[in-house]
């Protein structure tokens, strides 16, 4: 997948200012930021969701699987009923198959028949998330999807999505927490005020504090981050 | 498309409440208007109470009596009478609501209807007592007794003419005629002018011309007293109506009554269904989902529209079975009630989907279109003529504007053969659906990226 020069803008604020992305087969690339840094702008752009109003996007064939932040799921259908609509929207093959694949992902087996409405928000996380990769898309894009999940099904979470990288699925998500990017992001994208203001690995990222934040070199992840991006002007 | 469409009577039958008024919302409609349409309009409930002594008549002049009026039969014809015994019983039941009003015929009435005929006449009054508790009971009872005192006028008047005729009749042609008892006989005008004639030859000829110009009076007198004859006749009544109607044949009342009443019903039916499913997507994060490449814009709208239409269909032909129970609809005409509702549904669905991508929320669109559609629906059915040209012009292009009044005209003309056509506001319906289904794909865009 591949964007060049991606502007966005909402009335005069600019939320993506001329912004270049690029994401290998298998790759893992995570976007961080602070808070309307621009990140669920871009990742919703790279989903088609929305237009940019400059720059343009290439993904394989269109094939693109999309988890957005916040669940989009019709509460008032069940779990299964769910995953079947979005399993027969993808026009999957075998869409009974690909619904059972994905409750035994999530481990919802025994609750596929609740309504949505009635799981906790940590269980709707892992149905949106699920229907995200019931098309096992060339590129994923994952919008904050770790939030709301417990330890044990977000090192799920990761398992599955390590296990489709390793099948040359490119996953692209964006998170608040900077230890999950530096574990799970091969590479890392940071944007702050709609610019992108670093591309690379966590171990580039570190070099790159060193050299201008020498104060913060020997902090953790996070604290050299938050560094980083004050001796940008963010 | 299809699977959506399931998902959505899916949804709808997992919201009992929204189910449930579905289908008692046209049953309600049906009930009501079955009521209203198929009782005659009550006779409002009047206290009388009469004073006039037994065996008063009124006098028709020179003598004469008019035949028995037969007062409290006359009157409790028009309205539903509670006789009472006085006037303080009246007034109580006046203002515990117990009637509309009360109705009080003096002692005196016929004494004043019989002096219009003397050199002093007085006007004779009837004593009416009313509870004007609200602006629009005051106008119903002033209406009521507009009308019954006019019926009264009227029927007296007409007594008075025909009195006044007869006797009319008796100075032309002659007849008996009593007077205190006295049997008189009228020769009458024609007599006299041949008895006149007939002694012309034995008048001297010196006192002939006088007599020439009695002749000549009698024969003009009853010439012209024959033409007043029906002039007296139509005084009571001087002016008649002559209607003619220059519109298309408007259907019968309780047709056009069940037009509105289904209208109605496929208006908030299909409004609210389409324009809350489609709000429905936003609100559940599931429109940027399905766009981003399993359904098109397009293709949503198409089912959010289809949708309306399916349970528009259903729910208005439910509510007509409900009203057939009352009023007798022509069931042959059925293939024309479905393409008249299934425009009507169409193009209210457009309207409904135009909504439904301009607001953010189910609760914000069902306000919403219950504030568009409820006041546009009253004023498409003001008549013209009842508000001034300007503002009918302004209420004329508000309803074209909106799939109200031409989904009216269009089941009204489906339920009605002898109406006018289902054409035109098929084709009005269809350019709106087309109008709408374009603003909301517009609104569409902007719904996808805020």
């Amino acid at each position: 997948m591949e964007a060049r020069g991606l502007v966005k803008r909402y009335g005069s604020r600019e939320a993506l200012k001329g912004v270049n992305f690029e994401a290998a087969p298998g790759e893992v690339v995570g976007v961080i930021g602070p808070n309307g840094a621009g990140k669920t702008t871009l990742l919703s752009i790279l989903a088609g969701t929305i237009e940019p109003d400059q720059g343009e996007v290439a993904s394989p064939n269109g094939d693109v699987g999309w988890v957005p932040q916040q669940a989009a799921l019709y509460r008032r259908l069940s779990v299964e009923e769910n995953l079947l609509l979005f399993a027969r929207l993808e026009k999957h093959a075998q869409p009974r198959e690909a619904v059972e694949e994905m409750l035994e992902l999530t481990g919802l087996e025994d609750r596929r028949g609740e309504l949505v409405a009635r799981l906790s928000g940590g269980n709707q996380q892992r149905v949106n998330i699920a229907i995200g990769l019931l098309a096992r898309p060339a590129v994923l894009l994952l919008d904050e999807p770790s939030v709301g999940l417990d330890p044990r099904q977000r090192a799920r979470l990761w398992g599955f999505v390590s296990g489709l990288a390793g099948g040359g699925t490119s996953v692209v998500f964006s998170t608040h927490d900077i230890q999950e990017a530096e574990r799970y992001g091969q590479r890392l994208l940071v944007l702050a005020d709609g610019e992108a203001l670093f591309d690379g690995s966590a171990a580039e990222l570190r070099d790159a504090v060193r050299g201008e934040a020498p104060e913060a070199a020997g902090s953790d992840f996070e604290t050299a981050f938050v560094a980083f991006l004050q001796h940008r002007g963010h | 498309m299809r699977w959506l469409l399931l998902k959505d009577l899916q949804i709808l039958r997992r919201s009992p409440l929204q189910a449930a008024l579905l289908v008692a919302y046209p049953v309600l409609i049906a009930l009501l208007i079955g009521f209203a349409i198929s009782r005659e309009p009550g006779n409002p409930r009047v206290a009388f109470l009469n004073e006039v002594p037994p065996g008063s008549r009124v006098s028709a002049g020179s003598g004469g009596e008019l035949p028995a009026v037969g007062v409290h039969d006359r009157v409790c014809r028009q309205v539903e009478c509670v006789d009472v015994g006085s006037r303080a019983e009246a007034e109580a039941k006046v203002r515990d609501g117990d009637v509309l009003a009360a109705l009080i015929l003096p002692a005196d009435l016929i004494d004043r209807l019989n002096s219009l005929s003397t050199l002093s006449p007085e006007t004779p009054e009837v004593d009416v007592i009313v509870n004007e508790e609200d602006p629009l009971k005051a106008r119903v009872v002033d209406d009521r007794i507009d009308a019954l005192l006019a019926r009264a006028n009227l029927f007296i008047a007409r007594q008075i003419a025909a009195e006044g005729g007869r006797y009319l009749g008796l100075v032309v042609n002659g007849g008996d005629f009593d007077v205190l008892g006295t049997r008189v006989e009228v020769l009458g005008l024609r007599r006299v002018a041949s008895t006149l004639e007939s002694l012309r030859a034995a008048v001297p000829a010196a006192q002939r011309p006088s007599l020439e110009r009695v002749i000549r009076f009698a024969t003009l007198a009853r010439d012209n007293l024959d033409v007043a004859a029906p002039l007296i006749d139509r005084l009571a009544q001087p002016i008649a109506v002559d209607k003619q109607t220059v519109s298309a044949p408007t259907p019968p009342l309780d047709v056009f009554a069940v037009a509105v009443a289904a209208t109605l019903t496929l208006t908030f039916v299909t409004l609210l269904l389409v324009a809350g499913s489609l709000a429905l997507e936003r609100e559940e994060n599931t429109f940027a989902r399905l766009t981003g490449g399993l359904v098109s814009r397009s293709s949503l709208l198409a089912e959010k529209i289809g949708l309306g239409v399916a349970v528009g269909l259903g729910v208005t032909l439910l509510m007509l079975a409900g009203v057939e129970l009352f009023v007798g609809l022509a069931w042959s005409r059925f293939g024309l009630w479905l393409v008249a509702i299934g425009g009507g549904a169409a193009a209210l669905g457009a309207a409904g989907a135009a909504l439904g991508a301009a607001a953010r929320d189910v609760r914000a669109v069902s306000l919403l279109a219950f504030m568009v559609s409820l006041p546009v629906a009253l004023l498409s059915l003001v008549p013209s003529g009842a508000v001034g040209g300007g503002l009918y012009d302004v209420i004329r292009i508000v309803a074209a504007l909106f799939p109200f009044k031409p989904a009216l005209q269009a089941m009204t003309a489906a339920l009605d053969s002898a109406g006018p056509g289902i054409g035109g506001p098929l084709l009005h319906l269809a350019v709106l659906v087309v109008a709408y289904t374009a603003i909301a794909r517009l609104a569409l865009g902007r719904f996808a990226s805020t």
